[in-house]
C-alpha cells in the first residue's frame, strides 16, 4: 500500500533511448528517496519531542544526579565539592525526610482512594441519560481547569480556624471548631480535600469515556437476567473498566508522589515548612525547602533522586498488580 | 520568609511592573531595549526589584531620565522575595541575566556581602554617595570586613506599636498615643503587663496582640545581638537576648494575650477586618498593609505609639553587579535613588521609611502625619525609633533562623499550646537541619 505515490509518478512517458534512460535513473532515485523517506521520516517527526526531552528532561535528570553527589550551595552554584553518596546516606537518618515520605503516602492515600471512588460513581451517574448531560460533563471538569493557586486560596479560607465556612457550619451543628491547619490529621485531610476536589472530575470523564465503549448488549442481557442497576455497575461496568482504573491509579499515584502546590499554599504564612510540626510537608515541599529556602542544591538533588527511585518502585508494583489483574482475568 | 521582607508589599501597581518584566523576557531577542545596551543612542539601565519598590510609582525613574537625557531606566520586578532571591543568586552564579542594579532584602544582605563580594561593585567609593547621610547601622549592614560597601540602603523598618483606640478605651486603658507609649516605655515586660491589664477587662472576642511570633520578632528586632556573635558565629542557641525574646513571647502565649494568628496569612488579614486584636508591632511599611486590611471600618480607630524599645524590621538595599556593561552609570543611578531627597520622595509617595538620616529633617518626613491613624505624626515617631535602633549584627542565615523560630517553634507554642521548651527544641532541630550544621 505504501508505494502508491511512487507508482503515480512512475507512469513513464512513451519515449525512447536517452530520455527513457534518464527517466529510469530519476525513477530509481525517486524510489530510493521514497524508501528513505518512509524509513526515516517517522523518526524526524518524533525527533522534536525527543530532542526537547533530552534537553529539558534527560539532561536535568542526569545533572541532578551528578549534583546529588556533591555539596552545592545556591550561593555559589559553580563551586562543587565531591561528597559521594553522603547526601543520600544522610537521608536515612533525616527525620524530616521520613516525615515527609510518611506524609506523602498518607496524603496520597487520603486523596487518591476517595477521588477514584467518587469519580467512578460520578461517571456512572453521568452515563445515565440526563437532561443537559453536556453541561454536567463540562461542569465536572471545571475544578480541573482551575489553577491550583486559586483553588487552594479559596480552600484556605473555607478551612479557616476563626472565620472559616466549614467551622461555621460545624458551629451550626453544635460541634466545636476544628483547627484544620495545625492538627496532624485535620491538615492532611484538608490538603487531600483540595486534591480530591481538583482531580475527581478529570478522572470521572476518563471513566465515562471508557464506560461508553462498554457494549450495550452486556447491560441488556444483564437486565434480562434481572440484575439491578447496582448489580450491573458492579458486575458489568467495573470489570470492563479494569484497564482504565489501573491507568488512573498509576497516574494518580504519580501525581500524589509529586504533590506540591496544594500543601505549599495551604500554609499562606511560611511556605515550605508544611505546618508547625511539618505535619503536612510532602516530599515535594521538603525538596523545595532544601533547595530554594535553605539553598542546599546538593541535598535537594538527592531528595529529587530519592523521589525518582520511589516512583520507579511504585511503578514496578503497579505493573505487577496490573499484570496479575489483566493477565488473570483479561484473556478470557 | 515573606514576613520579614518587603515582599508583602504587593500592590496593584507592581502587576504592571511584572507585565513589563514579561515583555522584556519575550522581547529580549528583538531590540526591545530591555537588556543593558544602547538603543536610540541612550544607555539603558535595568533595575531588578521584588514586590513593589515604588521607584517607578513615585516617578523617580522619570525624573532621573529627565536629569540625564542620555540614560533610559527600565525596571523588572518579581513579586515575592522568596522567588526573587534564589533567582538573583543563580544569576550571580552564572554571571548572566542580571539587571544593572539589583535590590536585596535586609535579611539577605549579610549573605550577599559574605558570599558575593567579588561579583559586586564597591558602592562606597561611588561619587555622590555620602556615607554620613545614612544611618550608621544601615551602612554597616552592607559593608564587609575589608570595608567595601556593596549595597546602598533604600528604606528601613523602624518599629512602633499600632493599637486600636476603641478597644483600649473599652478595656480601661489610656488612648492618647503619648500616654500609651508611656505605658510600656523602655521595657517589653511592661508591654506584657499592659496586656494583662487589657485582658482583665477585654472586650469579648478580642486579644491584646495578634501573635506571639510578632512579639518575638519585635523583641529580637530591638536587640544588638541576636543570632550571630561579633565574629560571625551562629550563637542563636545560647544567645541570652534570643532566649529572653523567646520567653517573653511564650509568656504572651501562656497568658492568653494573643489572638493565635500567623502573620501575613488570610486569617491574620481577617483579624484586622474583624478587630480581633488590639495591638500589633508595626514597622513603618506595615501601616499601609493595616489600612488596606482593616478598611474603612478601622479609620480613626487605629493609632500609632512608640514601641517599648526601638527596633528595626525589614528594609532593602541596592547592589550593582560587576558583570553589567555600564557599572559606572548603574552605580550613579543607585547612588541617586538612595540619596536623601529621593528617599524622602519615596516616603511621601509610598510610605517607605528613609534609611538616610539626612532625610529626617526634610519637611516631608518630619512633618508627615497619617490620616488613617488619627493623624499620628508618623515622621517623628519612626524617625525617633530609627535613630535609636542599635547597630544590629545581621548574619548570612538570619532569615532562616528567624523564620524557623517563629513559624515552627513559636507558632506551635502559640497555636497548639506546645510547651515553650518543646517548641524551642522543634525550632532548633529545624534550624540545625536547615543550616546544615
Amino acid at each position: 500500500m505504501a508505494p502508491v505515490a511512487g507508482e503515480v509518478s512512475v507512469a513513464a512517458p512513451p519515449g525512447a533511448g536517452y530520455a527513457s534512460l534518464r527517466d529510469e535513473r530519476r525513477r530509481a532515485r525517486r524510489s530510493r528517496r521514497h524508501r528513505r523517506d518512509l524509513r526515516w521520516s517517522p523518526y524526524v517527526f518524533v525527533a522534536p519531542f525527543f530532542t526537547f526531552f533530552a534537553v529539558f528532561g534527560l539532561f536535568p535528570l542526569l545533572y541532578t544526579g551528578w549534583a546529588a553527589l556533591h555539596r552545592v550551595e545556591l550561593t555559589a552554584p559553580g563551586r562543587r565539592e565531591w561528597v559521594g553518596l553522603r547526601n543520600f546516606s544522610r537521608l536515612l537518618d533525616d527525620d524530616f525526610f521520613w516525615n515527609a515520605l510518611a506524609n506523602t503516602v498518607t496524603i496520597g492515600l487520603l486523596s487518591t482512594v476517595p477521588q477514584l471512588l467518587i469519580a467512578l460513581g460520578l461517571a456512572h451517574l453521568l452515563d445515565h441519560r440526563l437532561r443537559g448531560s453536556a453541561f454536567f460533563r463540562v461542569a465536572v471538569l471545571t475544578p480541573y481547569a482551575t489553577s491550583v493557586a486559586a483553588a487552594t486560596l479559596v480552600f484556605v479560607l473555607l478551612f479557616g480556624r476563626d472565620h472559616g465556612l466549614i467551622n461555621w457550619a460545624l458551629g451550626l451543628a453544635g460541634l466545636d471548631a476544628v483547627d484544620w491547619q495545625n492538627g496532624d490529621w485535620t491538615s492532611r485531610i484538608a490538603v487531600s480535600t483540595i486534591v480530591v476536589w481538583r482531580w475527581t472530575g478529570y478522572n470521572a470523564l476518563i471513566y465515562l469515556a471508557a464506560m461508553q465503549s462498554v457494549p450495550g448488549d452486556l447491560y441488556e442481557s444483564a437486565a434480562l437476567d434481572g440484575a439491578s442497576r447496582w448489580q450491573q455497575f458492579v458486575h458489568v461496568t467495573v470489570p470492563s473498566l479494569r484497564p482504565t482504573i489501573l491507568f488512573t491509579c498509576v497516574v494518580s499515584t504519580i501525581g500524589a508522589t509529586q504533590l506540591f502546590g496544594e500543601p505549599l499554599l495551604f500554609n499562606g504564612g511560611a511556605g515550605a515548612t508544611g505546618g508547625v510540626n511539618h505535619q503536612y510537608q510532602t516530599l515535594g515541599l521538603y525538596l523545595y525547602e532544601q533547595g530554594w529556602v535553605n539553598l542546599h542544591l546538593g541535598r535537594a538533588s538527592a531528595i529529587a533522586w530519592a523521589m525518582f527511585l520511589i516512583l520507579l518502585v511504585v511503578g514496578a508494583v503497579n505493573w505487577l498488580v496490573a499484570r496479575r489483574l489483566t493477565g488473570g482475568g483479561g484473556e478470557r | 520568609m515573606r514576613r520579614l521582607g518587603k515582599g508583602i508589599r504587593i500592590s496593584r501597581t507592581s502587576r504592571r511592573a511584572a507585565a513589563l518584566g514579561i515583555t522584556c523576557v519575550l522581547g529580549a531577542g528583538a531590540a526591545a531595549g530591555c537588556g543593558s545596551g544602547a538603543s536610540d543612542g541612550r544607555t539603558t539601565l535595568t533595575v531588578g526589584v521584588f514586590g513593589s519598590f515604588g521607584f517607578e510609582e513615585a516617578g523617580l525613574y522619570e525624573r532621573y531620565m529627565t536629569l540625564h537625557p542620555d540614560i533610559a531606566v527600565r525596571q523588572t520586578s518579581i513579586q515575592r522575595n522568596e522567588n526573587y532571591y534564589p533567582q538573583l543568586l543563580t544569576h550571580l552564579g552564572s554571571g548572566s541575566g542580571l539587571a544593572d542594579v539589583q535590590a536585596v532584602e535586609v535579611s539577605n544582605i549579610a549573605e550577599v556581602t559574605a558570599t558575593q563580594a567579588g561579583k559586586l561593585v564597591d558602592l562606597g567609593a561611588t561619587p555622590g554617595v555620602d556615607r554620613g547621610a545614612f544611618l550608621p547601622w544601615k551602612w554597616a549592614q552592607a559593608t564587609d570586613r575589608d570595608g567595601r560597601t556593596l549595597g546602598l540602603g533604600t528604606d528601613i523598618g523602624p518599629q512602633a506599636i499600632c493599637y486600636r483606640k476603641d478597644l483600649f478605651a473599652r478595656a480601661g486603658l489610656p488612648t492618647d498615643r503619648a500616654a500609651v507609649g508611656r505605658l510600656w516605655a523602655g521595657d517589653w515586660g511592661k508591654y506584657l503587663a499592659a496586656g494583662k491589664r487589657y485582658r482583665a477587662k477585654a472586650p469579648r472576642g478580642t486579644a491584646f496582640v495578634d501573635s506571639a511570633s510578632g512579639v518575638m520578632a519585635a523583641v529580637t528586632g530591638s536587640e544588638r545581638y541576636r543570632f550571630y556573635d561579633r565574629r560571625g558565629k551562629v550563637v542563636y542557641r545560647t544567645s541570652t537576648t534570643v532566649r529572653n525574646a523567646w520567653r517573653t513571647a511564650a509568656r504572651f502565649a501562656a497568658s492568653g494575650l494573643t489572638a493565635k494568628l500567623q502573620q501575613f496569612t488570610p486569617a491574620w488579614d481577617q483579624g484586622f477586618a474583624n478587630a480581633s486584636f488590639a495591638t500589633v508591632s508595626c514597622p513603618a511599611w506595615m501601616l499601609g498593609y493595616i489600612q488596606d486590611k482593616a478598611g474603612a471600618a478601622g479609620r480613626d480607630r487605629w493609632d500609632v505609639a512608640a514601641a517599648p524599645r526601638p527596633g528595626n524590621w525589614g528594609g532593602s538595599f541596592l547592589v550593582v553587579p560587576r558583570t553589567g556593561r555600564h557599572t559606572k552609570e548603574a552605580a550613579a543611578l543607585a547612588a541617586w535613588l538612595t540619596a536623601p531627597a529621593q528617599q524622602a520622595t519615596l516616603f511621601a509617595e509610598r510610605g517607605s521609611f528613609p534609611s538616610a538620616r539626612a532625610a529626617y529633617a526634610l519637611p516631608v518626613v518630619s512633618g508627615a502625619r497619617h490620616p488613617y491613624f488619627g493623624d499620628a505624626p508618623i515622621g517623628r515617631i519612626f524617625a525617633d525609633a530609627a535613630r535609636n535602633v542599635p547597630v544590629q549584627i545581621v548574619g548570612p542565615k538570619d532569615l532562616l533562623i528567624a523564620q524557623n523560630l517563629s513559624d515552627v517553634g513559636m507558632l506551635q507554642v502559640d497555636q497548639k499550646g506546645t510547651s515553650p521548651d518543646d517548641g524551642w527544641e522543634a525550632a532548633v532541630k529545624a534550624i540545625d537541619n536547615a543550616l546544615d550544621l
